[in-house]
């Protein structure tokens, strides 16, 4: 199994609160990790510390197997790239200009310099694999929300990063929407053997998507395993405090999960 | 808008480059004395050493009060314009500055002090006026920024607090001033760029210039931050390195044009929209044209200031101001 991201002990605090506390966790070279848990469990804290944008307490996060403070910025996200949820634009860029934005850690230089041949080459090939093309010389404000999603997963492809760190990126989207994102990083993580990890409040794409689960509760990894093993009706009481009924998928045979609401 | 490559920035800025040069020289000839044209050219071309038969007087005007004040007005626009080019970028703000994020305020009340304590010794000026241009920054900067992030109408906020704040202070340090200074500290606060002095000016260039330059180096790094600073930091941009060099640069941009020629308003804010609107928001190209443009911008205006009314003169920031107030409304209303 190539892990290709680790985190052992893993404490993040911040406000004097701890956010993360004694996490382990591994993102393995083809495998989809889902992060599921009540709201302020920690989940986005775990997702920006992972790439050093929060500093972390204690424990150690590898990166190949390298401590990820010994490593500089642009090397960092040239291996792993974030979705998270787009920031507000207030300058008029276009969709092939925002994408191309991915490959900045490519540059030979860190704040100058022009986009080469081959990155122009890589942003078009992924604007076509998000089925941007036809869109691509229209500015960013003018998408739709679904669009704007599918430009900021261009972007993280863009960069060629072998991790993939998404956090709620189905949030806005509609069913349709919802699948084609995950059916993406679902084709990257089995073509090019990169390791994805979502962090999502939607039980059920889970399920359907993610190789693993882990459930997180007050800043720690309660449990882990495969959708079969977590997704199991004592399990996610415990997490969430509400009772849920958990019954076979009739096409994919996969957990899933309903909430019961008794009057 | 077609994606900005090496080639279009290198033409654009060839041909504000020239266009510069052209205003420069016709500008020089303007004024209440109106100098004969060619021999005028031809002094010019000589760069000073001859008088191709202009009188004493007219040489004199030209090359001793003209030239001097049209070059600082170069540099001034340059670099209050490259400024706020850098302050939008990265406080993605289109609203963002100098002016009216009290910046200048900040580096006028460094340059008061200056005068009115180590009055003989010209450099603490433009060191006085971009520590005060400095501090000034990181007021509004720590001020604007809300548990929700900063929002536009936060950032604006917090400008006019800290210019209503200096403003005070200024006034405070105007009244420990004799009478007879009062009335030449109104007008250069205004913006004022009669008073080119010969140590300052070539201060002043250099300033702008490698300025201009240093941020324009950081212009793919700042396309990224005007997206956002968590988006840019994903994307592999040192955040807070280049936070830290857009701020040291703007704010020794901003200093050291206070400190020429007092607050010159609205240049920041005019000039960099113009660029962004006529040649997209990459800041590889937007940066360099801005400098130009500012360059160009004040030179215009400071002729209009010293022409309109002559041989009276108006202060070249009611000029600026008349032009960018309206300008800020209008983006008020989009932003």
């Amino acid at each position: 199994m190539n892990r290709l991201l680790e985190a052992r002990d893993l404490t993040v605090s911040y406000d004097h609160r701890v956010a993360v506390a004694d996490l382990t966790l591994s993102l393995n070279g083809g495998e989809i990790t889902a992060i599921i848990g009540p709201n302020g469990a920690g989940k986005s804290t775990l997702l920006r510390s992972l790439n050093g944008q929060l500093p972390i307490s204690s424990g150690v996060i590898l990166l190949d197997g390298q401590p990820l403070e010994r490593l500089n910025r642009r090397s960092i996200s040239r291996q792993i790239a974030v979705v998270a949820q787009e920031a507000e634009l207030r300058f008029p860029v276009t969709v092939l200009e925002f994408v191309l934005g991915g490959r900045f850690a490519w540059a030979t230089h860190s704040g100058w310099g022009w986009e080469t041949e081959r990155d122009l080459e890589v942003a078009n090939a992924v604007i076509n694999e998000t089925e941007l093309s036809e869109l691509s010389a229209r500015l960013m404000n003018e998408l739709s929300g679904g669009e704007r999603q599918r430009a900021l997963m261009a972007r993280a492809l863009a960069t060629e990063a072998p991790i993939l760190l998404l956090d709620e990126p189905t949030a806005n989207l509609d069913l349709s929407h919802q699948a084609t994102l995950l059916t993406l990083v679902r084709k990257r993580c089995d073509h090019h053997q990169s390791a994805a990890l979502v962090v999502t409040h939607d039980i059920n794409l889970a399920s359907q998507f993610a190789n693993n689960i882990t459930l997180m509760k007050h800043g720690r990894a309660v449990h882990s395993g495969t959708p079969e093993e977590v997704l199991r009706p004592e399990l996610l009481q415990e997490v969430f405090e509400v009772r849920v009924l958990v019954d076979a998928h009739p096409i994919t045979g996969g957990p899933r999960v309903t909430p019961v609401i008794s009057a | 808008m077609n994606r900005v490559t090496l080639r279009k920035t290198l033409i654009s800025c060839a041909l504000l480059g020239a266009v510069l040069l052209l205003v420069i020289i016709s500008m020089s000839l303007l004024g209440s004395e109106r100098l004969p044209a060619r021999t005028s050219l031809c002094a010019l071309a000589s760069l000073g050493t001859s008088a191709c038969g202009l009188t004493q007087d007219q040489f004199d005007i030209l090359f001793q009060i003209r030239l001097p004040r049209i070059l600082l007005a170069a540099a001034v626009g340059g670099s209050l314009a490259t400024a706020g080019a850098g302050y939008q970028a990265l406080l993605r703000n289109p609203l963002a500055e100098p002016y009216l994020l009290g910046i200048s305020n900040g580096a006028a009340v460094g340059t008061m002090i200056s005068l009115v304590f180590f009055g003989a010794i010209e450099w603490t000026r433009p060191l006085l006026a971009f520590t005060g241009a400095f501090v000034a920054t990181f007021a509004v900067y720590r001020l604007a920024r809300g548990r929700a992030g900063a929002t536009p109408e936060r950032l604006i906020l917090a400008g006019v607090i800290v210019t209503t704040f200096l403003s005070s202070v200024i006034v405070f340090v105007t009244t420990l001033m004799d009478a007879t200074r009062i009335r030449s500290f109104t007008f250069w606060l205004l913006g004022d760029l009669s008073g080119a002095s010969k140590t300052l000016l070539p201060v002043a260039i250099t300033i702008t210039i490698i300025g201009a330059l240093v941020l324009t180096l950081h212009a793919r790094s700042l396309n990224l931050l005007m997206l956002g600073e968590r988006d840019a930091f994903d994307l592999g941009v040192e955040v807070g390195r280049v936070r830290m060099v857009v701020f040291l640069v703007a704010s020794l941009l901003v200093g050291s044009s206070v400190a020429a020629s007092g607050s010159v308003g609205y240049v920041g804010l005019v000039v960099p929209h113009l660029a962004r609107l006529s040649l997209g928001s990459d800041n590889r190209i937007s940066i360099p044209a801005a400098a130009l443009g500012g360059a160009l911008f004040v030179i215009v205006a400071d002729t209009v200031a010293r022409t309109i009314i002559a041989p009276r003169e108006l202060p070249v920031g009611a000029i600026t101001a008349l032009i960018g107030a309206p300008l800020f409304i209008y983006l008020l209303k989009r932003v």
